[in-house]
């Protein structure tokens, strides 16, 4: 396995885009350093990019990188080697890759300005947020052998969690707003990752007294210990699932 | 070695192999031969895994090869299109391949130095031409010393002094007693290189013995003019059933 994950990271190295990408993220939060001192207020920045633009890098990075080494695919299934572990070495390198541009990206400006707590979580939560996106865009890699037509499925979940979901939770709490929503609201975010990782960053950065009563109650579970399990529990099984079925597809496909 | 029971496979409503039984005999060398789309390549990728049956049972040294993998080793595979990662450089592929079946020590490299592509080691595999692809392809289903070979259109894109350094490599490990399958639609290479002959026409099997066997029935001493006419033998019956 290791010598095949060897040889995807080599390949992706080749590529380019991960450098392309781990410059990019250091651009942008050298740049917030040189836009404010306040720590907490470039962490929040940060993280309005880091919620749109690591989503959308994995979701599109993965599918191109996915039908690029189709070929490769098709050439290690003629060989003794078990399909999930081609399956598994693919998401291992794409993911793992992408989490170091990330980790580099971002934490690397941080070390060198002296980094507090909420940093680690800011990184915690993009880590998590790769490794969910990836997984998805595996998943609609193995949904289709149009390559088009996969970056459009990928492309419509990072849209979905990202943009629509949002409007569809709002227009619940508008419509409902005369009856308590707290545990409907929570149950809804656990529903988007992008939500899920927004809300643990938010409340890191005591942020949460502007959002009222729903932000106390929020304050009051996810703050707690059983709070942050419950949440990276969660996010961790939306990295999980996806992959589960895509590798299940993957091993019945036709190639 | 290899056995193939009742296997259908169907993409969609087309169905490309239907009720398909062969046992495959090591020490043989089979001729597979269809027109284009019969299901040879599909009959093929089934064989490897590639292609899973819709029903059926393929077996490999009497175990099912379903969510099998390990049994691989034992098979050299030259596709009909080789396809490979389009930025590598041709040493660095075989490097890969050696690298990735590391267990096995001693590797065949005579199709590499008779084709001489220790050569054009430093040369990407998207500015190859079909030829020098096939080349690398054939290099590498020999590698390893596989006891089943299967040579999907071997000849095909190859010039004229490759393809006798190719038979001649094939005709070898026949000798060796190796189980070996070939697809080709250049019928007289086939009847230097096998000695079974497996013709199948839309999914069926329509002719399954040796080929001295069918040249007798034919009356013919060529292998082209046989096939030719156990076509055409079979267009008649196929049109009489047809009326009936």
């Amino acid at each position: 396995m290791t010598r095949v994950i060897r040889y995807i990271f080599n390949d992706i190295l080749r590529t380019r885009f991960i450098l392309f990408y781990t410059g990019f993220l250091l651009l942008s939060t050298f740049a917030l350093f040189q836009l404010d001192s306040d720590f907490g207020k470039i962490v929040l920045s940060l993280l309005n990019i880091v919620l749109m633009v690591v989503p959308l890098v994995s979701v599109v990075f993965t599918t191109i990188h996915f039908f690029s080494s189709y070929e490769f695919i098709e050439l290690m299934l003629a060989q003794p080697i078990n399909r999930r572990v081609i399956f598994l070495s693919e998401y291992l390198a794409v993911a793992s890759s992408l989490c170091m541009a990330y980790l580099i990206g971002v934490g690397v400006p941080f070390i060198m300005f002296g980094a507090g707590q909420n940093v680690i979580s800011l990184l915690v939560t993009g880590v998590f947020l790769t490794l969910v996106f990836v997984s998805l865009a595996f998943l609609s890699s193995v949904l289709t052998r149009d390559k088009s037509k996969a970056i459009g499925i990928a492309l419509l979940f990072w849209f979905y969690f990202s943009l629509i979901y949002d409007g569809f939770v709002l227009w619940i709490i508008y419509s409902f707003n005369d009856y308590p929503l707290e545990k409907v609201t929570l149950t809804l975010i656990a529903f988007n990752p992008v939500d899920l990782a927004r809300i643990i960053m938010l409340l890191q950065l005591d942020i949460s007294a502007l959002m009222g009563y729903t932000g106390a109650f929020y304050k009051n579970f996810f703050g707690s210990n059983m709070g942050v399990l419950f949440s990276s529990s969660i996010l961790f099984l939306w990295a999980i699932i996806p992959i589960y079925i895509a590798l299940r597809i993957f091993s019945k496909k036709d190639l | 070695m290899i056995l193939i029971n009742n296997l259908c496979k169907k993409f969609g409503k087309l169905t490309v192999l239907d009720q398909v039984n062969l046992s495959l005999i090591a020490g043989k060398s089979y001729a597979l031969v269809g027109p284009n789309g019969s299901g040879k390549t599909t009959l093929i990728k089934g064989v490897l895994g590639m292609v899973r049956p819709s029903s059926g049972l393929i077996q490999f040294n009497g175990k099912d090869i379903a969510n099998e993998w390990k049994y691989r080793e034992q098979i050299g595979y030259m596709p009909q299109i080789g396809r490979y990662p389009e930025n590598m450089r041709i040493g660095e592929l075989i490097d890969m391949m050696k690298n990735i079946r590391k267990e096995v020590k001693t590797v065949d490299e005579e199709l590499i130095d008779a084709f001489k592509l220790y050569k054009i080691y430093d040369k990407r595999m998207h500015t190859l031409s079909g030829g020098t692809r096939q080349k690398v392809s054939a290099s590498l289903a020999f590698l390893f010393h596989a006891p089943v070979l299967i040579l999907d259109e071997p000849t095909a894109g190859l010039d004229p002094v490759s393809v006798e350094i190719l038979k001649e490599k094939i005709l070898y490990e026949r000798r060796m007693g190796k189980l070996i399958i070939i697809t080709s639609h250049i019928l007289s290479d086939l009847d230097e290189l096998s000695t079974e002959m497996v013709y199948i026409f839309e999914g069926k099997i329509q002719y399954n013995n040796s080929i001295d066997a069918l040249k007798e029935e034919t009356h013919e001493t060529r292998l082209n003019k046989a096939v030719t006419t156990l076509i055409k033998q079979k267009e008649l019956l196929n049109s009489i059933t047809e009326q009936i």
